[in-house]
């Protein structure tokens, strides 16, 4: 055994908070003010802030705060709150592990650090899908980048990676890079959209991309990339009802550029190995009304769950679950959640997919399609329990609806569906 | 003052590059001509990283020969030059009596070549070893394996260079001449280089150079593979690379394991004379997973990471049947000039075999001193995702720098990102960092950690910018600052 050989010492923690982005700030002072003053935000950059700190335009804090703040200033709110109540945390920490048992490593530039936790809150946001993980057919020259990269190397790090741009998927960061590549001189050519409707929220598509009268083409696709150095241009083409490429459909678009904003995946690597069961439809955690995960003790909010549209819906997610994970700091359980919540073929997930039906909950949930003059019914046993009206339902926008107890009995699955 | 070299070498992948470091032991002046800005761009970075047993080449050929010597050294020289190796054995599946008969053949084939560690085996055996596939039977070849094709070449070409060899990237060889004291003279994109001895290792370029020396008539094609790369979820599901029965010419589509633990499907074998175009179609990705499928089912595209494509250099004759190996040296028409025409496939494996023939050509003409200052050995950059906890602490603590995670998918520190920067050849793309690191070569694609590591290029190297490539030449990154910034 080599004498220098540094023991790592295990620190007790009630609850480790992995991510210091909107959902992980708003989670741990809601848990303080909960009493719960043992607690640690583990964040791997040199700020807090998560991807907030790149997204430098505004329009977040509508719902939250009731007015339009920029990305860093409404990261900004939540720091302070940090900072004044002394909310411990972490930077430049990146954790390598979360063990089912919750013990929690990180490295850190002062060596390697483990948390033993009452509780864990999986906090760790989502990454952006890649060319190769969508497929997209041709050569590899550089200037193929998703939008979240893109904005990264613009607002963070001061460098111009685009002059002719063509962008595939109407994602918001994708629409939202649109305006800014074009602010900043660069020409966006056109926004193509596989779907036969815009993937991203109508007012970027309205403020992002009409203001600059920046087309936007639904139900095409890039069909090939050319060029082996740096991108010289992108074959598009026309999709059927079935996304298949229809033939004689193809054009040419020259550019050095391709953005894809073509979706994001919940970031849960450390949470598979810590035993969380994951939703193959929302890609984060199976999780019940306390946002507790199949893995006792380990709860997630925001973006590692289900991808929002908005952040403020992260920010009070997060709020939201700091009863349960201070209930369960205190008592060491919670009630089991035996009520599945079951979906109709036009409803795309829900959070939580389970329920304890011992307590009021929100239900959040996206419709596959856009739908018109609709209502949302929840039924237990064939009896409505809740419903909501929609003059509109799309699949950018997240639906979320309060749904009391007081209607629901045990031993009966939820089962939620889209009437129009 | 002109320098004149012992030995010029045209190419640095594989075979160059392991020619290089051989010819190293002697006492030899050595220069590497590069036309790329990296030594693994091409065939040698772009295959299925397997190291082959011998057993699918016919008796005699050099092919054989070489491929079942390189398979017997690869252990020692992963250990020589650090770089990762695994002898997983593996696997060729088959269902039907004509399966089980040119398996029977191929055997027969293996054990004529001086092949060991082979065995048929039953269904139940053939689950024991990979539960995930799909067959009735197999043969079983214990003795091969799989090496990862970027560390591989990058550690003989940096021991090379650790060795004294000169390396220059950038360097395409447009004309090679003779002059009055019948030195080699060759002009390059970059500028001239004289030389006593050439060697032709370029690989896809090497019926080119071949004609360049005044030797015609190789007639090279090339045969594109492409594939597709797999998260390390998968890794799991297969412990040793499987392939279906191979035909006389072609390996099939088979289903591979790397060293690092994800998977790559591929690849197809469609005939090109393009050299340059790696482009992936959409109809071959289909037809790789669904083929390979039919091996291993667990391919699903939710875990597609990248796909890419590579080039096999073949020498065919004039009806089109594949040839062996090359490697010659012509006294007549190219005096000094060690000719390798053909170098495909099993030429990984084989690498440092052919080299030593290469050598051994060169010994037959001059003597050759032993350079008593060789030094076998080479130390590649840490990897800190492979250590323990207790090892990765003290490496913290040693160096602060290992305590900053770069590359997350990865677990890439910054100290690695900078040992790879200041790599021994010099060499200044993303993708050499890339292949150094494994950093960008996660799931995320580069998405967390490129633009650090374009900035710490930038920063260490004293570079701008619009001067930081991707990978060849050409392959600018950005166009420049969005703003200026203003002295304050």
């Amino acid at each position: 055994m080599n004498a220098q050989l540094k023991e790592i010492q295990v620190e007790q923690v009630d609850v480790v908070i992995i991510g210091g982005g909107p959902a992980g700030l708003a989670a741990a002072a809601e848990l303080y003010r909960r009493g719960i003053h043992n607690l640690l935000v583990i964040e791997r950059e040199k700020q807090l802030g998560g991807i907030l700190r790149q997204c430098i335009h505004d329009g977040f804090g509508l719902t939250r705060f009731q007015t339009a703040l920029s990305g860093p200033e409404y990261a900004q709110r939540f720091i302070d709150t940090i900072e004044e109540l002394n909310i411990p945390y972490i930077t430049d920490a990146t954790v390598l592990e979360v063990t089912h048992e919750r013990q929690v490593t990180a490295v850190t530039r002062e060596g390697m650090r483990t948390w033993q936790a009452k509780a864990v809150i999986l906090t760790m946001g989502c990454r952006e899908r890649t060319r190769g993980a969508i497929g997209i057919p041709g050569e590899r020259p550089t200037g193929v980048l998703t939008a979240g990269v893109a904005q990264a190397y613009m607002n963070l790090f001061n460098t111009m990676p685009a002059k002719e741009v063509v962008i595939l998927g109407s994602g918001d960061i994708g629409m939202i890079m649109a305006r800014r590549l074009t602010l900043e001189g660069a020409h966006v050519k056109a926004v193509f959209e596989i779907q036969p409707y815009p993937s991203g929220l109508p007012r970027n598509i309205e403020q992002c991309l009409n203001d600059y009268d920046i087309p936007l083409y639904l139900s095409h696709g890039i069909t090939a990339i050319h060029g082996n150095t740096r991108l010289t241009g992108v074959t598009v083409s026309k999709v059927d009802e079935n996304f298949k490429p229809i033939p004689g459909t193809e054009k040419e678009y020259k550019c050095d550029t391709l953005i894809l904003s073509v979706g994001l995946i919940p970031e849960n690597e450390l949470s598979l190995d810590a035993g969380v069961i994951l939703d193959e439809r929302t890609r984060g955690a199976l999780v019940d009304e306390n946002f507790q995960t199949a893995a006792e003790g380990i709860f997630a909010a925001g973006n590692v769950l289900h991808v929002h549209d908005l952040v403020d819906f992260v920010s009070i997610e997060a709020e939201s679950l700091a009863d349960s994970v201070a209930k369960y700091v205190i008592e060491g359980s919670l009630k089991p959640a035996a009520i599945s919540i079951n979906t109709d073929c036009n409803i795309g997930y829900t959070v939580p997919q389970r329920v304890s039906g011992e307590k009021e909950f929100t239900l959040s949930l996206r419709v596959k399609r856009p739908m018109k003059d609709c209502r949302i019914v929840v039924r237990q046993a064939g009896k409505e329990v809740a419903v909501k009206k929609m003059k509109k339902a799309i699949p950018a926008e997240m639906i979320r609806f309060v749904i009391s107890h007081e209607k629901l009995v045990s031993g009966s699955d939820l089962e939620v569906c889209v009437e129009c | 003052m002109k320098q004149l070299y012992d030995v010029l070498i045209i190419g640095g992948g594989v075979i160059g590059s392991a020619i290089a470091r051989e010819m190293s032991r002697y006492r030899l002046k050595i220069g590497v001509l590069e036309k790329n800005l990296d030594v693994c761009c091409e065939t040698s970075g772009r295959n299925s990283g397997v190291v082959h047993g011998g057993f699918a080449y016919n008796t005699d050929s050099l092919k054989a020969k070489l491929c079942v010597e390189g398979n017997k050294i690869m252990g020692q020289l992963s250990e020589e030059l650090d770089f990762a190796f695994q002898r997983c054995g593996k696997v060729l599946v088959g269902n039907t009596p004509e399966d089980q008969e040119s398996l029977e053949r191929t055997m027969k084939q293996g054990k004529a070549n001086g092949v060991s560690g082979m065995e048929l085996i039953g269904k139940e055996r053939l689950h024991e070893l990979v539960p995930a596939v799909i067959g009735e039977f197999a043969m079983y070849s214990a003795e091969s394996g799989i090496v990862d094709p970027f560390g591989y070449t990058i550690a003989l070409a940096e021991n090379a260079a650790e060795n004294g060899v000169d390396y220059f990237f950038d360097n395409e060889v447009t004309a090679i001449e003779r002059d009055a004291d019948s030195n080699y003279v060759i002009t390059t994109s970059a500028g001239t280089f004289y030389s006593r001895w050439v060697v032709n290792s370029a690989g896809l370029g090497c019926g080119k150079i071949s004609e360049l020396l005044g030797i015609g008539g190789y007639k090279i094609i090339g045969s594109k593979g492409d594939y597709i790369i797999l998260d390390k979820r998968t890794g799991p599901l297969l412990p040793m690379p499987v392939y279906p029965v191979p035909s006389n010419t072609y390996m099939g589509i088979h289903v591979t394991n790397t060293t690092d633990g994800n998977v790559i499907v591929g690849p197809n074998a469609d005939l090109t004379d393009n050299f340059t175009y790696y482009g992936v179609s959409q109809e071959n990705m289909d037809y790789l997973a669904s083929s390979a499928s039919d091996l291993w089912p667990c391919i699903h595209k939710k875990d597609y990471i990248r796909n890419y494509s590579g080039i096999l250099p073949k020498w065919v004759d004039e009806n089109g049947a594949i040839q062996d190996f090359k490697i010659e040296v012509q006294d007549l028409k190219a005096p000094r000039a060690i000719n390798l025409i053909g170098i495909e496939s099993p030429g990984l494996t084989a690498a440092v075999p052919i080299a030593r023939y290469a050598v051994g050509l060169m010994a037959e003409r001059e003597k050759l001193t032993l350079n008593s200052s060789f030094n076998p050995i080479r130390k590649g950059v840490v990897r800190f995702a492979e250590l323990s906890k207790e090892e990765q602490n003290l490496k913290i603590l040693e160096n602060p720098e290992y305590g900053e995670v770069i590359c997350r998918c990865e677990t890439v520190t910054k100290a690695e990102i900078l040992q790879a920067i200041h790599n021994p050849l010099g060499v200044d793309t993303m993708t050499g960092i890339k292949y150094r690191t494994r950093s960008m070569m996660g799931r995320c694609q580069g998405g967390y950690c490129q633009m650090r590591i374009a900035q710490l290029l930038e920063q260490e190297l004293g570079k701008k910018e619009d001067q930081i490539q991707y990978a060849r030449k050409g392959s600018q990154m950005f166009f420049g600052k969005v703003r200026q910034e203003v002295e304050s």
